[in-house]
């Protein structure tokens, strides 16, 4: 035991930390690995912190996982890009541990040194890692070797290039289904690395490879790699590779291939090009929307607006349009749901006359829909509809569905709709909104769900900030100052908040002749919740009104708090009139 | 997957008749020792290799045998697999470890005691030497890691460990208490240590790193993911998926898929509860995936069917894709019939073929590709069908026997009471049918016995907690006892080793 001069005890309890029993220590001792390293310098570091790391790979996941990340931005602290390799060897086994979490950590921190490692090196010490990896005995090994090919792959002289390329092709048939998902989701990483003429025939082996194989969670990460594999690709081989093994897996016998066929698919065809979607991706695309499992329609479902898009205007009515029919007349909510939340979109691909005509009656009956999550997704898109068509046509439908939300009797589905009423406000426009919509606003304040009554409050100062104070002036606040004579005080309290919110947006001026008289007479309450919330609310307000004001009005209204028999108005009084005085010194 | 060759290669002729040996128990009790509640046993597993075997008892505790007449040493697991064992040996198991997996818990919201039993343990995928299992009780199912750690001992600190612990303001910097209260975030002495504190370009040399000086091991177990809260009704199976991601468990009405890295969402694939239960007439008793087929399982009922459902069809199974049944035979029906028709539990053989389940009186077995009624039936204890009213009337009936298949698929066995089990050749032609006792002498109820002195069991080490037999039971081939049920067994996945547990003692025979 060697005695540690004073400004070094920090720093020494570091590092013997590394080895605590309590795991919350050695995590924290990890996590400034970085400082451990510039204490011991780069030659140091390199030579005894480094293999101490390696070799204390029995650590508990949590500690591992930190060490992955930390070993990833450690090139620096060992000497910079010409000994990056040391820190191979500690990854090496992290790359290997059963938690899969610390694996991925480790190749990402392998990837992220290997792309700043010199030529040379990455032969000389990258390379030989992932092949033993690679031929590693337990699955783990290989399953993180999957992930770290594009990395050599680049500066490998042409012989090892093609070991590299047959190694990777039995990792795609190995055993074991962990490492051929590993090896599929990671092949497109690959791909992009290898040269066009060897992109053709091996990968796209091992992709016909991974595509057949019996296990149903390989094929799926096939499927989810093709159109990244499919960018690659010269656009007719695209086309005459991947495309067929699309239509295949569009047909699949099992439902979890064809649900990320319909998530992929849109992107599949930016690869591809104009004609195959017509001929092979549209009828694929129409089945999929047609399906007989209802989460692959809905996958399908909510990219129905991203296909449109890629597609003509009249494909898109003569092809999606009637599928879309049919889904909004679906059995399970779910779809609707999911195709309420994008239908709107199609709106602009369509045009104003395919839109009155086809979308509009759609849009209506899923604006009648009986489950709450199918209408809010079509309100919450309106913005997209009014750009084409206008408003007017949907206001009949609209109001009904919008009442009706409103009074839904699960809290969750009416403070969705106060969500969209400034959208709505926006949209419609004051004349419709003062008609129909004000009204609703007001009965929320007072809501028997706390949740609702806050987001009323909230609610009325964003429709204040979208049509401006005059109008506010002239809709909201006498309604509004209405309730102060309310009998029940949570009614009363709604209001404070409102004030507290809507202040700010009015500016000094209403604020001291409208709302300040109403919560001064407010501090006069029996019910001390109200008292000590006067006592918040005229502390919000200081910043708000002129500083005589202030003295004139908010002090004194604070100094009779102060005095209050309750003791939580008497601490709220205080706080308000110390940021009073904080305001008073400041300016 | 050798499975199915081994099958197809036997011989044309039905196999001899196995000669079933004693080879161990542990746990054995000693003469008038009383069996413990929480020691019975109440679940048997092998894993995939057979170099592993583990128990789980009504105490939550879960116990785990490795084998030792094979020492792997240089030679690759996979070809030791391969590898004839020359004759005479046979599968040998010593304690490895054990580890408490469950504890009772209580259901505030639901006024429900939760016991610790354990009742079901499956083995997953082994990795880097370390062993990794499933357990479940009524509603919990906990994700187990055993692996060899090294005991530590660190020398060559920076502080002397005693003088730091009470050293004044800065050592206390790093007490737990207050890095656990900061979660990992760094302390506030370490700050000045932060990128503007400049250190010499040479490192400071009067710092060491601490130095692990013991190579010792020992064997941890660690609890990875419990998958909680997903289970209204008691769980009675899980089942591992060969792509080695998603398990399912199933409960009286439902079962559910979960991959093994996420415990905290679960997808309901089957779901057999009625709108009104009042309705409810029958209920999930055992479901298990295929073994190769990572998108079919199969699901027994307490009305007697299985169900194949295929995962590839629809994302909530409710229609099967086979339903395999007997029908029921005419005239033959009264007040038991339906009890006694419940499956208690079924089995894939290994190459996925042939389906054994066992029902109150009878074990089963299905091809996969026969739905119009099972190929064999064994009568486990006929002679119990008179008595069918007082096991109603003590509530044995309602007793779960398990069922096990030998790894080439030519014989099946099942427990009874008396601490028997039975072995039946299931191979055409075969009218192997032997009834063992789970005892040092196996074959005594048979007109031979054969003399064969039992091994020393000086090694064992759960031999002073756990008894010997209970004397009432010795009457030879006398009355039968309801008490003493069989109802856990395993077949070795290789070789002809069963593992059965006769209340707290784990016997093992051989042939």
């Amino acid at each position: 035991m060697s005695t540690v001069e004073a400004p070094l005890y920090p720093i020494a309890v570091l590092i013997d930390e590394l080895k605590n029993d309590d795991i919350q220590i050695r995590l924290n001792s990890i996590r400034r690995l970085s400082t451990i390293a510039r204490a011991l310098g780069e030659e140091r570091t390199r030579s005894e912190l480094i293999p101490f790391l390696s070799e204390n790979n029995d650590d508990d996941d949590e500690v591992l996982l930190a060490m992955a990340e930390e070993l990833g931005v450690f090139i620096p602290y060992v000497g910079g890009v010409e000994h990056a390799y040391v820190l191979l060897t500690p990854l090496e086994t992290l790359c290997t541990v059963e938690e899969t979490c610390v694996r991925d950590k480790a190749v990402e921190s392998l990837c992220k040194i290997g792309s700043q490692m010199r030529e040379n090196d990455l032969i000389e010490w990258f390379t030989p890692l992932v092949k033993r990896l690679a031929a590693g005995e337990w699955f783990t090994a290989r399953v993180s070797a999957c992930g770290l090919f594009h990395i050599a792959y680049p500066s490998a002289p042409e012989t090892l290039k093609t070991e590299l390329r047959s190694i990777y092709g039995q990792l795609c048939q190995d055993d074991m289904p962990m490492v051929r998902r590993s090896a599929a989701s990671n092949l497109w990483k690959f791909a992009g690395t290898v040269e066009s003429a060897h992109l053709k025939a091996d990968i796209m082996q091992m992709f016909e490879d991974l595509t057949q194989d019996d296990q149903d969670t390989v094929r799926l990460l096939a499927v989810e790699g093709c159109a990244a594999l499919g960018k690659l690709l010269e656009p007719q081989d695209c086309a005459a590779r991947i495309l067929p093994v699309i239509v295949t897996f569009s047909q699949d016998k099992s439902w979890r291939v064809r649900y990320m066929v319909a998530n992929q698919l849109y992107e599949l065809c930016e690869a591809v090009g104009p004609e195959p979607i017509r001929t092979d991706l549209l009828p694929a695309y129409v089945r999929l929307l047609r399906d007989n499992e209802a989460e692959v329609r809905i996958a399908a479902a909510g990219k129905v607006t991203k296909f449109c898009q890629i597609l003509s205007p009249e494909l898109a009515i003569q092809h999606i349009l009637p599928c879309v029919k049919e889904l909004s007349l679906d059995s399970s909510q779910h779809v609707r749901a999911a195709l309420a939340s994008v239908v709107m979109g199609m709106a602009p691909v369509l045009g104003k006359d395919a839109t009155i005509e086809q979308l509009l009656p759609i849009f209506l009956s899923l604006l009648k829909d009986e489950f709450p999550d199918v209408r809010l997704n079509i309100i919450s898109k309106l913005d997209q509809v009014n750009q084409v068509i206008g408003i007017d046509l949907l206001s009949q439908s609209l109001l009904p569905a919008i009442v009706e939300l409103a009074e839904d009797r699960h809290w969750r589905v009416r403070l969705a709709i106060i969500e969209y009423i400034p959208l709505l406000a926006n949209q419609l426009g004051v004349g419709f909104f003062d008609d129909k919509l004000g009204g609703l606003c007001m009965q929320w304040l007072q809501d028997k769900v706390y949740s609702i009554r806050d987001a009323a409050a909230n609610n009325l100062k964003r429709l204040a900030e979208e049509f401006g104070p005059d109008w506010a002036m002239q809709h909201i606040i006498p309604q509004v100052l209405e309730i102060a004579n309310d009998s029940h005080y949570l009614h009363r309290m709604t209001l404070l908040r409102a004030i507290s919110l809507l202040g700010p947006v009015l500016g000094s001026e209403i604020t001291c002749s409208k709302l300040l008289p109403v919560v001064v007479n407010a501090s006069k309450d029996r019910v001390p919740n109200i008292k000590f919330n006067v006592a918040k609310v005229l502390q919000s307000l200081i910043s708000v009104v002129d500083q005589s004001v202030v003295e004139k009005t908010i002090r004194p209204c604070l100094v009779e708090l102060s005095e209050d028999p309750d003791v939580d108005v008497r601490y709220f009084a205080v706080q308000g009139l110390q940021s009073i005085d904080q305001v008073t010194m400041s300016s | 997957m050798n499975g199915g060759d081994e099958v197809a290669a036997a011989p044309a002729g039905p196999p001899q008749s196995l000669d079933w040996k004693f080879s161990q128990v542990f746990g054995e009790r000693t003469a008038g020792e009383e069996v413990q509640e929480v020691d019975i046993i109440s679940a048997i597993e092998f894993d995939k290799t057979g170099d592993h075997l583990a128990t789980g008892d009504r105490g939550g505790r879960v116990v785990l045998f490795e084998r030792t007449d094979t020492k792997d040493h240089g030679v690759p697991r996979r070809d030791l697999e391969r590898m004839e064992y020359p004759i005479g040996r046979h599968p040998e198991f010593r304690y490895k470890t054990e580890f408490q997996s469950h504890e009772p818990e209580f259901d505030y919201l639901k006024s429900l005691e939760i016991e610790e039993k354990i009742n079901k343990i499956r083995w997953c995928q082994t990795a880097n030497g370390a062993l990794f299992l499933l357990s479940t009780n009524d509603k919990t199912i906990k994700f187990w890691k055993v692996q060899e750690k090294k005991v530590k001992k660190i020398s060559d600190m920076n502080l002397d460990p005693s003088k730091a612990v009470g050293n004044g303001s800065i050592a206390s910097s790093s007490t737990p208490k207050l890095c656990l209260a900061n979660g990992g975030s760094p302390d506030r002495s370490y700050n000045y240590l932060g990128n503007d504190f400049s250190f010499p370009p040479g490192g400071l040399p009067s710092l060491r790193l601490p130095v692990v000086t013991s190579q010792e091991t020992n064997l941890v177990a660690r609890c990875r993911r419990v998958y909680a809260h997903a289970h209204d009704y008691h769980i009675n199976s899980v089942s591992n998926n060969s792509d080695g991601e998603t398990f399912i468990s199933a409960d009286d009405l439902r079962i559910n898929l979960w991959n093994l890295e996420i415990s905290n969402q679960s997808f309901n694939i089957v779901d057999v509860k009625p709108a009104n239960m009042e309705d409810l007439t029958e209920v999930i008793t055992s479901a298990e995936f295929h073994p190769t087929h990572c998108n079919t399982l199969a699901y027994s009922s307490s009305k007697g069917s299985i169900r194949v459902i295929d995962l590839r069809q629809s994302a909530l199974c409710d229609s099967h894709a086979k339903l395999f049944e007997e029908p029921e035979a005419p005239g033959s029906r009264s007040f038991f019939t339906e009890i006694i028709a419940s499956i208690s539990d079924i089995k894939f053989a290994r190459d996925g073929r042939y389906i054994l389940s066992r029902d109150y009186m009878t074990l089963k077995l299905w091809d996969i590709n026969m739905d119009s009624g099972p190929v064999a039936t064994f009568q486990v204890h006929e002679y119990l069908r008179p008595k069918l009213c007082d096991l109603y009337e003590n509530d044995s009936i309602f007793d779960k026997f398990e069922c096990c298949l030998s790894g080439d698929g030519l014989r099946v066995a099942t427990g009874s009471y008396s601490n028997l089990f039975r072995v039946f050749g299931c191979a055409p032609g075969s009218t192997e049918a032997t009834t063992l006792e789970a005892s040092k002498n196996p074959m005594r109820r048979q007109v031979q016995t054969p003399s064969r002195p039992s091994r020393s069991l000086s090694s064992i080490t759960r031999v002073v907690r756990r008894g010997a037999e209970n004397p009432g039971v010795d009457a030879n081939g006398n009355a039968f006892d309801f008490t003493t049920k069989l109802l856990h067994l395993a077949w070795h996945p290789t070789e002809n080793s069963i593992a059965c547990a006769a209340a707290n003692s784990l016997y093992m025979y051989y042939a």
